[in-house]
């Protein structure tokens, strides 16, 4: 077992865990943060998407070990309480979600963009960034045109 | 009220928690002392089982208990069931082969469930998952849906003597011969529809916890239909007598038909924690929802138009080959049967259709319902053919429709093929698709592609869905072991909010918004004052769930019918309270008046005296809180007209779809937001089946497409944004004027793709999925 300490969402956080333990298996099951989900195992579909040190990162390709001395942030630390976050508000006025699976994932992605791209993306950019996350529900056009709203929303 | 009420685009209630990440999924669960579950699972295709040897895994780190199928079988358990009676094969049963949840002596696919280990942590089941060893004597395996019931083929079930499940003729095959005989032409078409994996993005899951002071099981599972499972699950499983047995469906990450079968995983589940006095848990990764899901569609089919020398269909003549995979789903055989052969007419006059189905069994993973189930396939090819029989016709596709759709006049339309369609305007919809697809311009846009080196197409599909299947005595004449009624109860509080069960399951769809809409429209209470609850058998009445586009049609009848009995039970309250008679009250907005007077009254003020009736109408029963259950008429018939337009790359086979326009008949529209992303959806979803997805197995019976990088998902950059309009008619069928829409665009959307690019390439035909390499080899072909 590996002791590991790092920062999620703000707060100090150390762990016990096994050098074969996945990130996204530690957020969920040891810190019980189910908000990123799983859904493959390929690292293809983006459910599981963080924020590392200001990077977005899919928790499942990364090791829980790897993580230590590093920043995390998942869905549960981007709103102020019950007030959503710019990003999480356009996913709601522009019904970017349904089931809600994939959704944490596709917030995290979008913010990245904004990391990346600057405030004013075009849907190419968008469409084009959003590969690595999948959605069954939506047929992604309201998620693009929530990105790009979060997005402005956010130089707000 | 008017703002949350019917047709206003309210924000969705549900999207506060999962954008918090407070979404509460079966994989979020955890309780006390739970254990872990991995299934063994076979290799092979097709095979025998010589022995089970579980010594090594039992003796594993944290094994607390390994069992193969022996086990289940020695407590009663199973075997899985096809709830549908099949159609008869010329006068005989159709064959239903044993269907053990855990193997009994043979495997026969890959993924089938062999054994289950139940470990303390999911690492340690599935290091000893590994250790059981299984002696397998491998047999030949046939996959091919063509080829599974010719001569010598591997025999996979003693019962089904040539791979044959049933063999179902359906029409008057003479008068159809007849049509054809003096037909002005005869069009055809040979296609596939390509085997599709139902894919929602929340794999399938359970927790199975037993409480041995109440002998009670709880099942927490990824299900579309709670009561459903819990009925078979107790009634022809085994698994605990009805009463003794909860199943909760809590936030569920999308279904598509996935979640609503009854799987071998959820079944062992939910009779581990029983045996081992632990709660169990089991969640599926990727490639096992791969393997073990129901899959969908995979249909052969050759089919022939019988046309007038004015383009007008005389007759149809189908023959389709269907793939049930190695067992029979819970809903397998109505599938490719009743779902598909009865949308035959599609939107069309055709006055004879005869079908011949031959459904097959194969070493593959069983197939069943997925979104759309059975319509699509009867669209795509419906719609595939009406293109060839224009272009044999020198017609222009929309002149072909035109001269062939039931006329708007001619509703309620008794098709030949059992369906009696109650409303529909399809030349209103195909005249709003051509404006809004801007048809007459499409000729200059192909000519500027062709500057760019780029072969433009367009390409129409005219789709009618019946969905919202119905009513029960029908349902029950077609060989169904269900009744497809609605339930639901509205319960006001005594301080005024309402609390409404709903016997239908929302996993996307956004229920508890849009029956709120209803409620808060009917009863005028403010929307925010309105909670919709489902997916508990413990907390709502018995309901039949989601799936084939049901929830509003059939379940949102049920809440108005609930409201109906609470706004009447109301009047006798308020005549007494404002000392008038019954016949004088009027509802309207949320308050019962006086007519005549200024007197009144607001629903929630009549709910308190009905839980405080110290000043109360004699013989009236206190309490505020009423349910109804609702069996339609009959079906649902959503329609509309679907246009494609894409750019095909020449050179490297390469398809980009440039424009999309979908006008579809929803009827009334509760939500237009939600209907909006519902046709998004399944615009998407087909787009998927037409470009990119393709389950595969290898001749061997290996599933070649496991994960999400072999089995190509429609992502963001597949699709433009989709011009969306409505050509609504009013369904006399339903109260509420409603139709369904969750499937319409799974279901319109692959022949208006592949009739474009057919078109761009000028072929007769291109099978799905449309890849690259398909498209490329199209346009050598076609120089």
């Amino acid at each position: 077992m590996l002791t590991i300490n790092l920062a999620v969402n703000g707060q100090p956080v150390s762990g016990e865990v096994e050098a074969r333990t996945l990130l996204v298996d530690f957020l969920r099951e040891q810190l019980r943060l189910t908000g990123t989900h799983v859904g493959c195992d390929t690292s293809q579909c983006g459910a599981c998407v963080v924020m590392i040190d200001g990077k977005s990162v899919k928790a499942c390709t990364m090791l829980a070990a790897m993580a230590d001395g590093a920043e995390v942030t998942t869905i549960e630390g981007l709103a102020n309480g019950a007030e959503l976050h710019p990003m999480q508000q356009a996913f709601m006025d522009h019904h970017g979600l349904q089931c809600g699976f994939c959704t944490p994932g596709m917030v995290m992605s979008g913010l990245d963009m904004v990391n990346r791209h600057g405030n004013d993306l075009d849907d190419a950019t968008v469409r084009r960034e959003l590969n690595g996350n999948i959605c069954r529900c939506t047929g992604y056009q309201n998620i693009v045109k929530a990105i790009r709203t979060g997005a402005k929303a956010m130089e707000e | 009220m008017q703002d949350t009420g019917i047709g206003a685009r309210v924000r969705r209630k549900e999207d506060q928690r999962f954008l918090l990440g407070k979404g509460r999924y079966t994989d979020d669960i955890n309780v006390a002392g739970q254990t872990w579950a991995c299934f063994v699972r076979s290799p092979h295709a097709h095979a025998v089982i010589e022995g089970i040897d579980t010594a090594a895994a039992a003796a594993a780190p944290g094994v607390v208990a390994v069992f193969p199928g022996d086990d289940l079988a020695a407590d009663g358990i199973g075997p899985l069931i096809c709830g549908v009676t099949g159609p008869s094969d010329h006068g005989e049963p159709h064959r239903a082969p044993a269907h053990p949840a855990l193997a009994q002596g043979k495997v026969n696919y890959v993924g089938d469930h062999v054994a289950v280990v139940i470990a303390e942590t999911l690492a340690q089941a599935r290091d000893a998952a590994e250790l059981v060893e299984v002696d397998y004597r491998p047999l030949a395996a046939v996959t091919s849906t063509a080829a599974a019931a010719s001569e010598g083929q591997p025999q996979i079930h003693d019962v089904a003597p040539g791979n044959v499940c049933f063999n179902w003729p359906f029409g008057d095959k003479a008068a159809v011969d007849e049509a054809f005989a003096g037909a002005h032409k005869v069009s055809s078409i040979e296609l596939t529809n390509n085997r599709m994996v139902t894919n929602p993005m929340e794999p399938r899951a359970a927790l199975g916890e037993y409480n041995a002071g109440t002998e009670e099981i709880t099942l927490h599972m990824t299900t579309q239909n709670p009561h459903v499972h819990r009925l078979v699950l107790a009634a022809f499983n085994q698994l605990a007598p009805e009463h003794k047995l909860r199943v909760v469906g809590p936030d569920v990450g999308g279904g598509f038909g996935a979640k609503i079968f009854v799987y071998a995983e959820e079944l062992v589940v939910g009779w581990a924690c029983r045996k081992v006095n632990r709660p169990v848990k089991w969640t599926a990764d990727r490639t096992e929802a791969f393997l073990a899901d129901a899959h969908g569609r995979d249909h052969v089919t050759k089919a022939e138009m019988a046309l007038d020398e004015h383009g007008k269909f005389l007759a149809l003549r189908v023959h389709t080959t269907a793939n049930l995979g190695a067992y029979l789903s819970t809903f397998a055989t109505m599938v490719p049967s009743y779902l598909y052969a009865f949308l035959l007419a599609g939107q069309y006059s055709t006055p004879l259709i005869h079908s011949e189905v031959k459904a097959v069994f194969t070493n593959t993973a069983p197939v069943d319902a997925s979104r759309g189930a059975g319509r699509p396939e009867a669209t795509y090819l419906l719609e595939r053919l009406v293109d060839i029989c224009a272009a044999d016709m020198g017609l222009d596709p929309t002149e072909i429709r035109r001269r062939n759709f039931i006329p708007q006049d001619a509703f309620p339309y008794q098709t030949p093929v059992v369906q009696c369609y109650d409303s529909g305007d399809y030349e209103t919809a195909l005249d709003q698709a051509i404006e809004l697809a801007d048809y007459p311009g499409f000729a200059s846009r192909a000519a500027a592609a062709k500057e760019r080196g780029k072969l433009r197409g367009i390409g129409f599909s005219s789709y009618v869905e019946a969905c919202g299947i119905a009513p029960s005595a029908a349902v029950g004449q077609l060989g169904g072991g269900v009744g497809l009624w609605e339930s639901a109860q509205v319960r006001f509080n005594p301080t005024g909010n309402v609390q409404v069960f709903t016997g239908t399951h929302s996993h996307g769809q956004g229920h508890e918004t849009t029956f709120a809409q209803l409620v808060c429209d009917q009863l005028g209470v403010p929307f925010e004052n309105i909670e919709v609850i489902h997916g508990d058998t413990a907390k709502t009445q018995f309901g039949m769930g989601t799936y084939g586009s049901r929830s509003l049609a059939v379940g949102g009848v049920a809440i108005a019918k609930a409201c109906d009995k609470l706004i009447a039970k109301g009047k006798k309250i308020a005549a007494h309270a404002m000392e008038a008679a019954e016949g004088d009250i009027e509802f309207a907005d949320g308050n019962y008046t006086v007519a005549g007077t200024d007197k009144a009254m607001s629903i929630a003020e009549v709910a308190f005296n009905a839980y405080v009736p110290h000043n109360y109408p004699e013989g009236v029963e206190p309490g505020f809180d009423e349910n109804a259950f609702f069996d339609p008429m009959n079906f649902s018939f959503p329609a509309g007209t679907h246009v494609c337009e894409v750019e095909v790359d020449p050179d490297t086979g390469e398809v980009e779809i440039v424009a999309y326009t979908a006008v579809d008949d929803f009827g009334k529209l509760v939500n237009p937001m939600i209907v909006e992303g519902q046709v998004h959806g399944g615009i998407v979803h087909g787009i998927g089946q037409a470009l990119l997805e393709g389950c595969q197995y290898g001749e061997d019976g290996q599933l070649l497409t496991a994960s999400f990088m072999d089995y190509a998902m429609p992502r963001a950059d597949n699709a433009p944004d989709f011009k969306i309009g409505y050509a609504p008619t009013d369904p006399p069928d339903n109260p509420l004027g409603v139709k369904g829409c969750g499937e319409a665009g799974a279901i319109g959307a692959p022949p208006a793709v592949i009739n474009a690019i057919a078109n761009a390439i000028g072929v007769r035909h291109l099978e799905m999925p449309a890849t690259p390499e398909t498209v490329w080899r199209a346009c050598q072909a076609a120089r």
